[in-house]
């Protein structure tokens, strides 16, 4: 790789667009070159395909459940009437829609895939601290995914993404696999996240102060951080029920004197901080797209990426809030509740900002800020009814309800798929090379849009009402909410299907990308469209603010730009 | 053209152990010893959870664990102690001989981490069958007229099944730690042969050596934990 570098004429680089150089996705041929390269783009491309792949398995899961559930009501045990499958096997169906979204999709989605193509390039920096690393981690992704799919032919499991104790120590189905992948998919997590944080601090090129990273660059950092110092204490849970299902240890055993309870706090001291390594890109993300199509500099940066950290920090000590019920001591329910709350201002403090930056900008209406207006709305109402089940009174009511499944969907779909989704449509011109059909990506964006508030709108009045979640039946009063809801998730689904389309069509005969569509002015858009093999030409030095965009008039401004 | 010029200057000195994505050595070595140090608090959050498990199980059951210890062999456990810190010693010597540039010192002093390693693993072993033999197992598999067969007072009030669970557990991932820097250890051994490492350039050295230590110092929480309840 060396010597292809020194190859090139001194002049290469005066060329922006299908230069002399190569770039960096024909710089080396052949399928072997892809599976061994330890290339940051390359790979980050990888995690894309791979997550995309999951994302259509989860997502046919989702759709198969709501079918399930737009069906003629079971008459119970005395009259047997199922549509289309029986309890079990929707019990199977749930589960593995929940741990491929969460574990194979949403976590991996924006950092894996987008952080690992963009950190290094807003860095300016050649690749990842530890490119073999990086490698590895991709292939232990790709293991904990096979050994998860596995599961399916080997009985599935039917235990919920939460593989609560003492049910699944318990159940007949196939849980040892599911929870091995989960634990193998946990080391990809953690690899990852100390790449990038080791990368942030010893890779940015001279004169790119932590102030002015892009805000990305700050959410994937504070992501990073929940994923090395949170992951492990889900590997260590699950690591005691594979022991407890192969051999009976008894730590959660009641029986044997061990404590299932105690599985539910493991469990989400990781899983409420990984909630966040979930949300915390998708911030990142929304401050790039809403800051570069409103033209000016964004509101608040400090605060927005202190409060990210904030987020991080504060999201460690939370995780009693998922237990309310689990009769854990008044003392620890209020102090969760509160801290609950806390989280709530750094979020707050972050979409205020978003609003406060579009104000008064020249808004560029293109479909990634459609999908970003999209998520703004989205994650608000997401983010307020998560207030709601924070409240302790209340949440006695809802838990456990389709309130719950509703407000998540809202933050984990709602907020991060569309962020991601949004992020592709931004930097999907410096990935590829190629333009999206603008069109079509606001008629997509329109169909998720609305597909998905109806899909999700309507659970929020079941859980009031009293629907319980994971219920393969219900009562006849809740089957036309229940109908609205699966209409609206065939709409959402329609909406993606559409943007694979238009994404596929763009690859083959999409325009060519200038180096720079948006006029972006973090480091990503100094190089080619798609980036050379080692990204840039030269050395970038940075002199300026990831968000100073020429067309800002200093003249008004009392503390304006240097 | 004024930073290509400037590019080659620097690409001038350019060690054969530099990765071509790093400026210069000393930034190669800080990422290397950054992202050790992340990945051992990782490691330190990976324990807490048993270290948990154990608080909470000896909240619960104070008496077994007072009675249960007595079944633990504390010389044994005090043995393995010393053959752990002197490890830490002679692991600490090794990077010494990389700075210092002693190709002897690196090799022997790693030579010597790993055989204590391998001492600790082999009492480890003898602990663990003599165990097994009088069916002083984890959870369900724990076997109390076996153990009273062999002469072993093991009618302990409470849960003796988790104490042995948690003994087990904690003691079983720890020496799987070791196990695995003891594999580190025949790697790094293997590139001292090959002269790789010296003065500039022995952060893999230095992070194998970081890892031996945090095995050390979790080894040195469980022995008083396991071996020395009052």
């Amino acid at each position: 790789m060396e010597s292809n570098r020194k190859n090139v004429p001194q002049g290469a680089h005066a060329a922006t667009a299908g230069g002399a150089e190569p770039n960096y996705i024909n710089a080396h041929k052949g399928i072997w070159s892809w599976m061994t390269t330890v290339d940051h783009k390359r790979l980050g491309l990888m995690y894309l395909v791979g997550v995309l792949g999951f994302f259509a398995v989860g997502g046919i899961f989702a759709l198969l459940v709501r079918t399930q559930l737009l069906g003629p009501i079971f008459k119970g045990a005395s009259g047997k009437q199922e549509w289309l499958f029986s309890g079990e096997t929707y019990n199977k169906l749930f589960t593995l829609h929940g741990a491929v979204m969460v574990f194979l999709v949403i976590i991996p989605s924006i950092p894996a895939s987008l952080g690992n193509f963009f950190l290094p390039l807003m860095l300016g920096a050649k690749d990842v601290a530890f490119p073999k690393l990086n490698l590895m981690s991709f292939y232990v992704y790709i293991l904990g995914g096979a050994f998860l799919l596995f599961s399916i032919f080997t009985g599935a499991v039917d235990t919920g993404w939460t593989f609560y104790t003492p049910y699944s120590s318990t159940t007949s189905t196939s849980v040892v696999s599911a929870v091995l992948g989960v634990f193998i998919l946990g080391f990809s997590s953690i690899l990852t996240g100390v790449n990038f944080i080791v990368t942030i601090h010893k890779m940015r090129a001279p004169g790119l102060t932590w102030v002015r990273l892009p805000l990305f660059v700050w959410a994937q950092y504070a992501t990073s951080l929940i994923q090395v110092l949170a992951t492990p204490v889900l590997a260590i849970t699950l690591m005691l029920l594979a022991i407890e299902r192969t051999i009976g240890v008894g730590i959660f055993d009641p029986k044997l004197g061990g404590d299932p309870v105690l599985f539910q706090h493991f469990f989400w001291f990781y899983s409420h901080p990984a909630v966040y390594i979930m949300i915390l890109p998708a911030f990142g993300v929304i401050s790039e797209i809403i800051t570069i199509n409103s033209r000016k500099q964004i509101f608040g940066y400090k605060a927005i990426a202190m409060s990210s950290v904030a987020i991080a920090v504060i999201g460690f000590l939370v995780w009693g809030h998922h237990m309310f019920t689990s009769g854990q001591s008044e003392l620890a329910a209020a102090v969760f509740s509160f801290l609950t709350f806390a989280v709530a201002v750094p979020t707050a403090i972050k979409t205020f900002s978003w609003v406060a930056t579009m104000y008064g900008g020249s808004l560029r209406m293109n479909s990634a800020m459609w999908y970003a207006q999209a998520f703004l709305f989205l994650f608000t109402i997401g983010g307020l009814t998560g207030l709601f089940l924070g409240t302790l009174s209340v949440d006695i009511h809802l838990h456990d309800t389709y309130f719950v499944v509703a407000h998540f969907h809202y933050v984990m779909m709602g907020g991060t798929m569309t962020a991601f989704v949004g992020a592709l449509h931004h930097w999907w011109p410096k990935m590829t090379g190629r333009m999206l059909n603008e069109f079509w990506g606001k008629v997509s964006c329109f169909f998720v849009f609305a597909g998905f508030n109806i899909a999700f709108f309507s659970q929020f009045v079941l859980g009031t009402k009293g629907m319980p979640r994971r219920y393969a039946n219900y009562l006849p009063e809740f089957q036309y909410l229940h109908q609205i809801s699966t209409i609206g998730s065939y709409l959402l689904g329609l909406g993606f299907f559409i943007t694979l389309c238009y994404m596929i069509q763009s690859l083959i005969n999409g325009e060519k990308a200038p180096p720079n569509p948006w006029g972006g002015r973090s480091l990503e858009w100094e190089t080619d469209s798609p980036p050379i093999e080692h990204n840039f030409h030269h050395q970038p030095v940075v002199t300026h603010g990831p968000y100073e965009f020429p067309e800002i008039d200093h003249s008004q401004a009392p503390r304006g730009g240097h | 053209m004024s930073q290509q010029t400037a590019h080659a200057s620097t690409a001038g000195h350019h060690p054969k152990y530099l990765a071509h994505h790093f400026e210069s050595m000393a930034q190669q070595n800080a990422a290397g010893k950054l992202g050790m140090w992340l990945f051992l608090g990782q490691e330190v959050l990976f324990f807490s959870g048993l270290f948990l498990a154990y608080i909470l199980a000896r909240i619960f059951y104070p008496e077994t664990f007072l009675a249960a210890h007595e079944l633990l062999d504390w010389k044994l456990g005090a043995l393995n102690t010393v053959f752990l810190l002197t490890s830490s010693l002679t692991m600490a010597l090794a990077v010494r001989g990389a700075q210092v540039n002693s190709q002897k010192q690196m090799y022997w002093n790693i030579m010597a981490t790993l055989i204590l390693g391998g001492a600790f693993m082999v009492v480890k072993y003898f602990e663990y069958t003599h165990k097994f033999h009088d069916g002083l197992l984890p959870g369900k598999l724990f076997d109390a007229a076996k153990a009273m067969h062999n002469g072993v007072p093991a009618n302990i009030p409470g849960a003796p099944a988790i104490f042995f669970a948690i003994y087990f557990v904690m003691t079983g991932t720890h020496g799987l730690h070791v196990l695995i820097g003891m594999g580190l250890m025949i790697w790094l051994l293997i590139r001292i042969k090959r002269g790789d490492f010296n003065s500039e350039n022995h952060v893999y050295l230095e992070n194998v050596g970081l890892y031996w230590h945090i095995v050390d110092l979790i080894w040195i929480f469980l022995f008083p934990l396991l071996y020395l309840v009052r």
